[in-house]
């Protein structure tokens, strides 16, 4: 009887582990509640655009859904579309049947804002073709089915540039999420951004393999402080990276959306995105009649993504240098791939980009390597 | 690069990383020592981790946040208690349905409370002892409730295996026929044990929201409720190795950060595997070795109704 009952506990306690473990990877914060789609106010009774997003994550007030909220919300406030959400969606879960809902209820325009929400996307987008669907990050496209997404690299870079100029220890950690392209892309931005200002300072990657675990993302950041580090960089939704930097007395960079609020101090600048612009631009084709399916990839010339307001710690030359840069994109003086121009080295030192070649948008989707001054290995079943 | 601070730095930091998992694996153990299996570890957890961060966004005081999550831990495990000793429901599933209770309430609730600021529990440096060279980083310069759940541990170990109660509850959950034989209230022990790991296992999530990560967001638990129970198993059931057992799984996670700082490149799937695999051979080498020191509690998950053999 005992043994019996031992493994039984034993299969209950694999089963679990691997149910956190699947759950650890792509969005944990999205299997609790059952997502209900959530009416807003509408401004007038007319006969408006309705248009509906669906979020992968809780609102919250930080990060990624937060960042699209803020662009719900402006489009609302705006053009006076009606709006609806349906927060904390599972990918590969809810997500086809939650869409679905939405195109049935007669939305004009339904936002989906995660990248696993691709194949639903497309699926549900097959039985209303009257309806205009627009996909965050993928890259399948239909005649009713649009893709969007922002060139955050370019933000990313210039808080590089901040990062190198304020590191006195030449350290500086990255609390990295998933190895995947969109992060890897950011951290070299990141880094080439330092090598800019700083060619001395190098930058330290920790994984957590989270995008919302506050207690490990906090961990990892303490890890990084503790080997001397003293600007904290971070990818994932939770402020945990800013507060580990606060409570050290360290700097730190922020993503997503301004995350001065958790870490006054230690909080230099956030690499953030500004959906608004992008959201506005497909409702006022969709208002013309003009809307056609796109792929828009906008980067900081178009303000899709940008830099929160500064740390008073930040000096004048530094915002100076920071901005010529910025200006470099909107004058159009370098590639909207800047800063992914050669010379460019990975971490062998060997020459990945000869001088003043330019990275394709293929070669940036499909990123799998570290520039030169990145300490840290990528995880990946080839290594 | 692996020097003496490297060391003392991953132990310390391994000792509030274990902390909140402790609380958890010495509430699930007193629970399991009585012969109730409660699988809702994961849900109370996170009860109490909403439960004590708004307590002390409403109050300003973190303490009273820790009491009311061990509250709302026991509320939780009433649940649990009255399905299992009252109804003599079957207890995983009971157990299941508190996790999914427990991550559904507080989604629901927990919402407006998500980038509040509440007041939390800081570390206090001990005068003198703080400042020895290592062992004062590593000993002396952790949180009240860090020091408490060690002196738990202790005070646990005392009651079930030195005590009358103890014998009492360990009877309960070795053999009830035996135990109410002898005049023991099968039931009235298996409530007590239950709610008061219950009530452990919500300060272990309150740790998690005021004492470490000092935020409240959905789900922040990831997972760790099902490390404790993996860790009860781990420590076979005793108060004393749930000690090392609790600091030994927050050290393996904290580790892959801190390898990783350094440049080794171990690949963070791994190390989040390991608990569960250490908890994995441990138990096939309790099995196959039959010790009962390894033992679980023999009646456990068994629903006891008097009279009637299983």
């Amino acid at each position: 009887m005992k043994g019996k009952f031992l493994v039984l506990i034993a299969l209950a306690v694999l089963a679990a582990g691997l149910l956190a473990g699947c759950a650890g990877e792509e969005g944990k914060q999205a299997t609790t509640t059952t997502p209900t789609p959530v009416k807003t106010t509408t401004a007038e009774g007319k006969k408006e655009l309705k248009a509906a997003f669906v979020y992968v994550s809780p609102i919250g007030d930080a990060g990624w859904t937060y960042s699209h909220d803020l662009g719900r919300q402006y489009i609302e406030k705006v053009y006076g579309v009606e709006t609806a959400f349906a927060d904390n969606v599972a990918e590969g879960g809810d997500d086809e049947r939650v869409i679905r809902e939405f195109a049935e209820q007669g939305y004009d325009v339904i936002f989906t804002t995660s990248f696993g929400f691709m194949d639903a996307t497309i699926t549900v987008a097959e039985d209303f073709p009257d309806t205009i669907f627009e996909h965050c990050s993928g890259y399948k496209t239909a005649e009713n089915v649009g893709t969007y997404f922002g060139r955050m690299y370019q933000a990313r870079y210039l808080s590089g540039m901040v990062a190198g100029a304020m590191t006195e220890t030449n350290k500086i950690g990255y609390v990295a999420a998933v190895p995947i392209p969109e992060v890897i892309r950011g951290i070299n931005a990141f880094a080439l951004g330092v090598k800019k200002v700083n060619p001395e300072a190098k930058v330290y990657v920790v994984w957590t393999g989270t995008w919302y675990d506050p207690g490990d993302e906090k961990d990892a950041a303490i890890s990084l402080i503790d080997e001397g580090c003293d600007v904290i960089a971070q990818h994932q939704d939770s402020p945990a990276a800013q507060q580990a930097a606060e409570e050290r007395g360290v700097y730190s960079i922020g993503y997503h959306t301004d995350m001065s609020k958790f870490a006054p101090n230690a909080h230099l600048t956030s690499a953030v995105w500004n959906w608004s612009v992008i959201y506005s631009y497909i409702i006022e084709q969709v208002m013309q009649g003009t809307w056609k399916s796109e792929q828009i990839w906008w980067g900081i010339d178009k303000g899709v993504v940008g830099l929160a307001p500064f740390n008073d710690a930040v000096p004048e030359d530094v915002r100076k240098i920071v901005e010529e840069e910025k200006q470099k994109y909107i004058n159009g003086e370098v590639p909207e791939q800047y800063p992914f121009v050669g010379p460019i080295y990975d971490q062998q030192g060997n020459l990945v980009k000869a001088e003043g070649e330019v990275m394709t948008d293929e070669e940036l989707l499909s990123m799998s390597f570290f520039v030169d001054n990145v300490v840290g290995e990528i995880p990946a079943a080839s290594k | 690069m692996l020097d003496v601070g490297f060391v003392s730095s991953l132990l310390a930091s391994s000792i509030r990383a274990g902390t909140p998992l402790l609380y958890a694996t010495l509430g699930e153990t007193l629970t399991e020592r009585s012969g109730i299996l409660n699988l809702g570890v994961e849900g109370i957890m996170i009860t109490g981790a909403f439960t004590g961060f708004a307590v002390s966004v409403l109050t300003g005081n973190p303490w009273l946040g820790v009491l009311f999550a061990g509250f709302a831990g026991m509320a939780l495990a009433f649940i649990h208690a009255f399905f299992s000793v009252t109804l003599k429901a079957n207890q995983p599933i009971t157990g299941l349905m508190i996790v999914l209770l427990g991550l559904g309430i507080t989604g629901f609730f927990g919402r407006s409370y998500i980038g509040e600021v509440a007041v939390y529990i800081n570390p206090i440096h001990i005068p003198h002892l703080s400042t020895l060279p290592y062992l004062g980083e590593i000993l002396f310069t952790h949180d009240p409730l860090a020091y408490i759940a060690v002196i738990l541990a202790a005070v646990l170990w005392f009651l079930l295996f030195k005590t009358r109660y103890g014998l009492e509850i360990i009877a309960t959950g070795e053999n009830p026929e035996a135990a109410d034989s002898v005049g023991v209230d099968v039931d009235r022990v298996r409530y007590i044990c239950t709610l008061m790991g219950g009530f452990l296992v919500g300060i272990g999530g309150a740790y998690l929201s005021l004492a470490y990560a000092k935020l409240w967001t959905e789900g922040m638990t990831a997972g760790r409720g099902w490390i404790s129970l993996a860790l009860v198993i781990f420590s076979g059931w005793m108060p004393q190795r749930a000690v090392l057992g609790a600091y030994l799984f927050g050290g393996l996670d904290v580790l892959s950060f801190k390898l990783q700082a350094i440049g080794v490149g171990i690949p963070y799937h791994f190390m989040k595997m390991v608990p569960y695999v250490v908890t994995i051979v441990v138990l096939l080498f309790s099995v196959i070795r039959k010790r009962a020191a390894f033992g679980a509690p023999a009646a456990l998950g068994i629903p006891y109704v008097r009279g009637k053999k299983e």
